[in-house]
């Protein structure tokens, strides 16, 4: 047999061209539509199911402002990631680091319940930070000294948080007068970020998550920290040869990565629930992953599929009603990060002809 | 007498992406020949054989085993055809031993008893002693000296059946006796009837050895000849295709004042063991001090500790005056240590950051390039754009991912980074490794510049001619030692190798 | 039966899920692959048997449903990572997101369900004279005499058959081993999808003796424990045994304390086995800090063949 025949093969070129971007588009499309597969094998209509998440999400003034409010900690989180995953780093502990956020702000309203707001407001948002950016340490730490997988320390680090505030809210600071609802007594309204209008559940803090996406994108690009970030990112052994501590950027970095979600977690309890709560996040922290990735960790890609994916979680909450769990909303993230990342690659597969005496 | 090949390839293409590697091939062994591949780094050798190997598959174009035509899908089914390839990165599992590394490509039963292994162990020993080769059965491959883990792979590659064996770039790690042994085994291994197909760009040795010759040229097979019935001097013009430029005439030798001085100097490799132990060394201003010897013997840990990467156990470093006592790898370039790494991609760019921040590695802190914390944006795409004319970096643009930079190109950038940090002392590991000839000119005018401007050079090589061409004093590792000295002007090769084996510890 | 041997059959009933994930992994980063999904599949498994056995309670087609599932999603992961040469943590993330999602939606009508008599134990009291273990040995479920087995066997393949030393070829020099002909994608997809499916059936196990009720998110992480277990156990089966059981006495100890009359808060309790796990993985790290790992070598390497250096 000889190769005189023209044939037909798939080519994997990874030279490294990045996929456009309607690759991503498509790619949630189908996993959409495998979604759409499984929600019929779980006995209900996808249609109906598509149709109420959509109208939910983004259908009224109410369900966009809730979307908005949900892009708050998907963003900041997102954020958070992305600044890790920058430097290779794999945190997926941002949603414990979110519950230490939320727990210390939590604790400057119990301690210090009669601030006046320009002291109490400054504070909390430190206290969320200071208490996220430890519990990002936490994971450094043993990864720098110890070579523990920070996957691992990490994802253990959210039990704990979690295990954390549920002994909080079913304890010490559960509300005395809230007939056993597990959560703190509502905060003092000079503890409570302001709304960017009246009665509205929107608050100042996406105004400040939107500034602070600039500052990233400024800080990536522009500066000397952002510099070695990049190149520990994309080369560490190269960075080590540029002189470059890369032990004290990964715990910076980690810091900086948990106290952006810990900041998420002070913004939650005091923008948007006004008390502890041991339902506080659906599972900010573990979106936002998804969310850093879809987006290339690219500023403007982390505003966008953080939108989308906060429309995805009060979607999921909407089609409750259909007697769906809103769990389906972690099943379809998950698989249009499948899809997602499938697709990137599919992008770099041709199919080529081989015929003889062909040079190219 | 006209003997039919015993393998043809007929106009074979082989394109990676836009880069045509192999350009309508030609290409025959007789029976029983020993057929020398010459060519240039990147002249496409390698891939040619690696297709008849059947690690790549050719774009187009047939191979023809004894007149039949084959198609060889994969490494497995041309070893089913009698071809087996030592390739230049040997290919065993380092943490499997020579006999297991051996047993892996047997059809073997499921089931390894321990009588199946001894049995097995004793037929392998038995096969390697008939063939004179002689190789340690039960050690992880990664502990064996390069010339054992050479030994393993022939041993493998004919314990598997194979009549054509193709060997890519052999001797280019290996002592000058470690070569002879090499060829020894091969002649006798013609001798049993066996194809040898040899790659190289050592002239002298393709003469010394190989019965025919083929001479590639940027992917075309430019001829092939009889080695009877032509000299080096032909061959070279064949594989660079025009006169070759006369040598530039060498800036006098005069050596400065001592730059660095090394006294003493024991250093630890990765997992406990010394590497570097009584370590002496002494470079002046001026002068380029070639290090020469086999890999693994300590020439990546003095590199690292000489730029400040890895720390050292005893001993006095002096540079420029000064006793380094924790030399961080920041203040040694601060101080003028410039490094060319071992591997460009691993240790010495960033692939996939583009042309300005690799040029920006060594020289981002300093107040020309960054202010208040800011990068200076502007300033630094048009120093960029100096760097890369000045140094005839080729590149699409400055924004380009170095990845997609051809090598030669890719060490340009970092030698013209490196140079431009005005360093002391340049600290250059394998600094022609996988680069064409132009380039590889071009990287030596450029380091001997360097030593003609009073700086010093540092040249860590295992290319033994590279050092010889180079340097102005020549230093043999062996063992983590300096097992011999010897200036320019007294190199010998014999002795140096003697060195390099570990056989002469006396100075000449 | 006395103290030890109850603590021992608490650490046996709690510690096999956690054996079975762990084994599934070892196998499947012994390829070369990382697979983070453990989680997601441990759930899937769970929820699989579930919904199978209340609906024809055959324990044989229940268990054969949960490794079909196992298999399907690993061969998911393997055409991702090593056909597509997508991220590995990337997709066993995925894997763990649209596991724990998907088994939530499915398992919504059986949450809370118990299923009654699921697991049969094995009556052999000719053990029942053994010292120590042997009255606990005499009555084991089947799923636990499954992952003794399954220890043994997975100890032989790996150092005793020609499978095992390619697969150690394939896992720590790809290159080689396709050079040798041995064919690393086939390897990696069998193991990827033979090593899913012991995950799921982690689940399974966790659910049809552990804990007989579908509750969403049951697993609260065990599937992560496997994972650090697999680097606790530095790949080998053997060592696994001994780290699954010790976690699985950690895991009922918080139980233990609290019937004991302990007036600690049990969510301190239940934070143990998270915090253990993260210092056994720094006790790790501190004494193989001079070693080389004995992680494969190529774990978390795509292969290609056709890749220009």
């Amino acid at each position: 047999m000889s190769l005189s025949r023209p044939s037909f093969r798939l080519v994997l070129d990874p030279s490294g061209k990045q996929a456009p971007w309607w690759a991503t588009l498509v790619s949630i499309v189908l996993a959409l539509a495998v979604s759409s597969v499984l929600i019929l094998f779980s006995g209900a209509d996808p249609l109906a199911v598509w149709a109420k998440m959509f109208q939910g999400a983004f259908g009224s003034g109410f369900g966009l402002t809730e979307t908005l409010v949900k892009t708050i900690p998907l963003l900041l989180c997102g954020l958070g990631v992305s600044i890790a995953y920058k430097i290779a780093v794999w945190n997926i502990g941002a949603e414990g680091q979110l519950l230490v956020g939320a727990i210390a702000a939590t604790g400057i309203t119990i301690y210090f319940p009669q601030l006046p707001i320009e002291v109490a407001l400054p504070l909390m948002f430190m206290a969320g930070l200071v208490a996220g950016g430890l519990w990002g340490l936490l994971t450094a730490l043993p990864k720098v000294f110890f070579q523990v997988n920070e996957l691992i320390t990490s994802l253990m680090l959210n039990y704990v948080a979690f295990l954390g505030l549920q002994f909080l809210v079913f304890g010490p600071w559960r509300d005395p007068k809230g007939l056993n609802f597990p959560g703190s007594p509502i905060f003092p309204s000079a503890e409570t970020i302001p709304s960017l209008w009246d009665h509205s559940r929107l608050h100042w803090g996406l105004i400040l998550a939107l500034l602070l996406v600039g500052v990233y994108a400024v800080a990536v690009n522009m500066t000397r920290w952002g510099y070695e970030i990049r190149l520990i990112g994309a080369n560490p052994e190269a960075a080590l040869h540029a002189g470059i501590r890369i032990r004290r950027h990964i715990l910076g970095v980690l810091f900086l990565s948990g106290a952006l979600a810990g900041l998420a977690g002070m913004m939650e309890v005091s923008g948007v629930t006004h008390r502890l709560m041991d339902s506080v996040s659906p599972g900010y922290g573990y979106t936002a992953i998804i969310v850093a990735w879809i987006a290339r960790l690219n500023p403007l890609g982390l505003i966008i599929s953080a939108f989308l994916f906060a429309g995805l979680i009060v979607g999921g909450f909407n089609v409750q009603t259909l007697g769906i769990p809103p769990s389906i909303a972690s099943m379809i993230q998950g698989a249009i990060l499948f899809f997602v990342i499938g697709g990137n690659l599919l992008g770099q597969i041709s199919l080529r002809r081989t015929t003889p005496g062909a040079g190219a | 007498m006209e003997r039919l090949p015993a393998l043809q390839m007929r106009q074979i293409v082989k394109t990676f992406g836009v880069v045509t590697a192999n350009d309508h091939v030609d290409f025959e062994a007789l029976p029983g020949e020993i057929h020398a591949l010459l060519g240039e780094n990147g002249a496409g050798k390698s891939t040619l054989m690696c297709q008849l190997s059947g690690v790549y598959r050719p774009t187009s174009g047939e191979i023809l085993l004894d007149g039949r035509p084959v198609r060889l899908n994969s490494p497995w089914e041309a070893s089913q055809q009698g071809i087996g390839m030592v390739f230049q990165n040997f290919r065993l599992v380092p943490t499997l031993t020579a006999l297991e590394n051996i047993l892996l490509g047997e059809k073997a039963p499921f089931w390894h008893g321990s009588a199946w292994k001894k049995s097995r162990r004793v037929e392998i020993e038995a096969f390697a002693q008939r063939l004179g080769l002689n190789v340690p059965l039960d050690t992880p491959v990664e502990l064996l000296a390069v010339g054992e883990q050479q030994r393993v792979e022939i041993v493998k590659t004919l314990y598997r059946g194979a009549r054509f064996i193709i060997l890519d770039e052999p001797t280019s790690v290996l002592t000058p006796q470690e070569v002879e042994d090499l060829f020894h085994t091969l002649r006798r291994l013609k001798a049993e009837g066996k194809t040898i197909l040899i790659t190289t760009h050592k002239l002298k040795e393709v003469m010394a050895l190989a019965d025919r010759i083929s001479v590639l040229r940027k992917g075309r097979l430019i001829s092939t000849i009889a080695a009877s019935q032509t000299n080096e001097k032909e061959l070279a013009q064949m594989m660079v295709g025009e006169q070759l430029e006369p040598p530039r005439p060498r800036g006098n030798y005069a050596p400065g004042e001592v730059l660095l001085s090394v006294k003493d100097l024991e250093v630890h490799a990765d997992h406990g063991g010394r590497s570097l132990s009584g370590f002496h060394l002494e470079v002046r201003a001026g002068e380029i001090v070639g290090v020469a010897g086999v890999s693994g013997n300590g020439q990546k840990e003095l590199a690292e500790v000489l730029t400040g990467l890895r720390p050292w156990k005893k001993g006095h470093i002096v540079f420029q005056g000064q006793e380094l006592r924790a030399a961080t790898v920041r203040s040694l370039i601060e101080a003028g240590m410039a490094h060319v790494p071992e591997n460009r991609m691993k240790s010495g760019l960033a692939g996939s950051l583009n042309v300005i921040d690799n040029l920006l590695f060594k020289s981002y802190r300093l107040p020309e390039r960054s202010r208040w914390g800011f990068l200076r944006l502007k300033d630094n795409r048009s120093w960029s754009r100096d760097l890369v004319e000045e140094f005839s970096v080729r590149t699409p643009s400055l924004d380009t991912p170095v990845q997609h930079l051809s090598g030669g190109n890719q060490q340009k950038l970092l030698l013209a980074r490196e140079i431009r940090n005005n360093p002391r002392l340049m600290i250059a590991v394998h600094p022609t490794q996988g680069l064409d000839v132009g380039a590889t000119q071009a990287v030596h005018d450029l380091l001997e510049d360097l030593r003609n401007a009073g700086k010093s050079v540092l040249l860590i090589s295992e290319d033994l001619d590279e050092v010889l061409e180079l340097s102005d004093r020549i230093l043999v590792l062996f063992n983590g030692k300096v097992a011999g000295e010897v200036s320019r002007a007294q190199a010998d090769r014999h002795h140096i190798g003697m060195w390099m084996a570990g056989l002469d510890q006396e100075s000449p | 039966m006395d103290w030890i041997t109850q603590i021992l059959a608490a650490g046996l009933s709690a510690g096999t899920p956690l054996l079975f994930a762990t084994l599934g992994g070892i196998l499947i980063e012994r390829s070369g692959v990382i697979q983070l999904g453990a989680e997601g599949l441990m759930l899937m498994g769970a929820v699989t048997a579930a919904l199978m056995y209340l609906w024809v309670p055959n324990l044989l087609l229940t268990v054969g449903a949960v490794l079909v599932v196992g298999m399907l999603l690993g061969l998911l992961h393997a055409f991702l990572t090593v056909t597509l040469r997508a991220n590995q943590i990337v997709s066993g993330l995925a894997m763990t997101l649209f596991g724990t999602g998907l088994s939530a939606t499915l398992g919504q009508p059986v949450a809370g369900a118990p299923l009654v008599g699921s697991a049969p134990l094995l009556n052999l009291n000719f053990l029942s004279s053994l010292p120590l273990a042997g009255p606990l040995l005499a009555h084991l479920d089947i799923f636990t005499w499954l992952s003794f087995i399954l220890v043994i066997a997975l100890t032989l393949l790996l150092k005793k058959t020609s499978f095992g030393l390619r697969l150690k070829a394939v896992g720590d020099s790809p290159g080689t081993a396709d050079v040798m002909g041995i064919p690393v994608t086939l390897y990696r997809y069998g193991c990827v999808m033979a090593g899913s499916a012991l995950m799921a059936l982690g689940g399974a196990d966790l659910l049809l003796v552990y804990s007989p009720t579908w509750i969403q998110g049951m697993t609260a992480g065990r599937g992560w424990i496997a994972v650090a277990l697999i680097i606790f156990s530095q790949w080998n089966p053997l060592r696994a045994l001994i780290g699954t059981y010790f976690f699985g006495i950690l895991d009922t100890l918080g139980f233990r304390i609290q019937l004991a009359g302990s007036t600690i808060p049990p969510y301190f309790l239940k934070m143990i086995p998270y915090l253990v796990t993260i210092l056994v993985l720094i006790l790790v790290g501190w004494r193989t800090r001079h070693r080389p790992s004995s992680a494969p070598r190529a774990l978390g390497l795509p292969y290609l063949r056709e890749q220009r250096l």
